[in-house]
């Protein structure tokens, strides 16, 4: 990609639209980028970020092995995910071993497996995809799994918003007025390994914990709404995920890393200037001049 | 309208027992409260208060015994809203976005529909329940934004919106100001009044005698049980923080 072929804003932007592969990668991408950033809000307040991080990680033996057999990759990814998830709380419950040690071993463990398997399974799976995504070179079955999982998961989120933000402030409150924890807990988790799938497809097992976090603690720094909180955690990742696929394309950059990238950038901006709760405090700022 | 149970027990809890995984937080507690009456809950720290709430609300599990509420089981009691819960300041997320109005709408989830929209009564009760507070100034702030009492009423106004018939408060009075002890303390006469049962913990002995009909001391299981004028002994109290003398703990009696 030639630098000096974008002169105009305009041609920055339209030209990559001519092609395919781009129209797809970043309607795809937004998309994958809505359903993290939903989600997100949930987990930074629940304090799920590793946990998150677990999943995203075990869902790989699963991807491999659904490849392998032919099955859709998200049933494969999913079962794993889950099935990590009560493997850490099996272990925990069973062992003195803590939290946090038994997460970041369960995960790395089923990690481990997926790179094994990798190698020893012939199959047309490309490693780095996987790792690192491939959101250019997205294929059409693909293109339907993720349209079908991002609106079960949209769908999913929406009818529980309420109930999910009742679990995740004070769950025995709800467990006091009948409300079933049991299922909400299940059905964070589910929605969870549902939109690691695809969000790894964006960006990638190894970043995917990202899209999954980052929007979430960007939207918690600027406002002190939890529907607000939703919006901007939407908002913010869909946009990382245009600039990191515009950025990758005329810089020719790793796409997964820049969305990632730029939804970094993001937060660090809120960190800084977040009107309330940033280190400078522009509201304070603007104060000063009146 | 109360309906009265043939009953008259709010409470009755029969020999429960708490264990996770294998550790024994309670055993052999008894407990039997009627409408109209304030228990104080007194222990340690880890003498099973916490877990004595728990298994009232059905948070966890009991292995053994038998609990019933208004005479029935505590499943039907969470579908009836009969059981309304008040945590502790340091048990909840100060910091989690949400407004005084939304936690207190909380208290009216159980009994709307499954997209949890307000009706107009839902919004009447929350009002109602804000204004008997005191906080109607603070409708919109959020959470973090409130002082230890006031946040403590926004979960009191959560209880009211509920319309529980069985309020279990703990540590209601540690970390507030004196504005909110007065108004919880003015809260409890009317609670009293309206027929609801209180069961509430706390470390502050001069709260027991002041506003509790009865005493529950508990040490892992009950050490004594009744009026607080006959149970609320200096030996009951050395028996349940195991062998320290109440002087040492709150000072001689004056």
């Amino acid at each position: 990609m030639e630098l000096c072929s974008f002169l105009t804003l305009d041609s920055f932007i339209t030209d990559p639209l001519t092609h395919d592969f781009m129209r797809k990668a970043l309607l795809m991408s937004s998309l994958v980028a809505a359903v993290c950033g939903f989600l997100s809000s949930y987990l930074t307040l629940k304090g799920w970020a590793l946990m998150g991080d677990a999943v995203s990680h075990s869902v790989m033996p699963g991807v491999v092995v659904a490849y392998a057999l032919g099955l859709p990759f998200s049933l494969g990814a999913f079962i794993f995910g889950v099935g990590s998830v009560a493997l850490i709380g099996f272990i925990k419950q069973k062992s003195r071993v803590k939290e946090d040690t038994v997460i970041g071993l369960v995960f790395t463990g089923f990690f481990a497996l997926g790179i094994v398997l990798v190698s020893k399974i012939k199959s047309n799976i490309d490693l780095h995809s996987i790792l690192f995504g491939s959101p250019l070179g997205i294929s059409l079955s693909d293109v339907k799994q993720t349209i079908f999982i991002s609106l079960l998961v949209v769908i999913l989120l929406s009818i529980f918003r309420k109930d999910l933000m009742l679990y995740c402030f004070d769950p025995r409150h709800a467990k006091t007025v009948g409300i079933n924890v049991f299922f909400l807990h299940y059905l964070l988790l589910t929605c969870l390994s549902l939109a690691a799938v695809v969000g790894l497809q964006s960006v990638g097992i190894i970043l995917v914990v990202a899209m999954l976090i980052t929007p979430g603690a960007t939207a918690y720094l600027l406002t002190d709404k939890f529907d607000n909180m939703t919006v901007i955690s939407v908002l913010s990742a869909i946009i990382s995920s245009l600039i990191g696929i515009y950025v990758s394309f005329w810089f020719d950059l790793e796409t997964g890393g820049s969305i990632v990238l730029a939804q970094t950038f993001i937060f660090l901006f809120a960190f800084l200037f977040a009107p309330r709760y940033g280190i400078f405090k522009l509201k304070k700022l603007f104060a000063g001049y009146k | 309208m109360e309906t009265i149970n043939f009953q008259n027990f709010r409470i009755e809890a029969e020999n429960i027992c708490v264990d996770y995984n294998g550790k024994v937080a309670l055993y052999d507690a008894n407990l039997r409260l009627q409408p109209g009456q304030i228990c104080g809950l007194v222990g340690m720290n880890g003498a099973g208060k916490t877990t004595f709430f728990n298994a009232l609300t059905g948070f966890v599990n009991i292995s053994k015994g038998k609990i019933r509420i208004n005479g029935e089981s505590v499943r039907s009691a969470q579908k009836d809203q009969t059981i309304a819960y008040v945590p502790q300041n340091e048990g909840i997320d100060s910091q989690f976005p949400i407004s005084v109005w939304d936690v207190v709408m909380m208290g009216r989830y159980g009994s709307m529909n499954i997209f949890r929209c307000p009706r107009e009564s839902d919004v009447q009760a929350v009002k109602d329940a804000i204004e008997r507070v005191d906080l109607t100034d603070h409708l919109s702030t959020p959470i973090g934004n409130l002082s230890g009492g006031q946040r403590k009423r926004t979960f009191l106004a959560r209880a009211i919106a509920q319309r529980a018939s069985i309020l279990l408060l703990d540590e209601p009075f540690s970390g507030v100001d004196i504005r909110t002890e007065k108004l919880i303390s003015e809260l409890f006469i009317q609670f009293k009044n309206e027929g609801k049962t209180i069961l509430l913990s706390t470390h502050d002995m001069i709260h027991v005698r002041e506003f509790c009909d009865l005493v529950l001391l508990i040490n892992k299981t009950v050490v004594a049980y009744g009026e607080t004028s006959e149970v609320f002994t200096p030996e009951n109290i050395t028996t349940t923080f195991g062998g320290i003398s109440p002087d040492f703990l709150f000072g001689p009696e004056s």
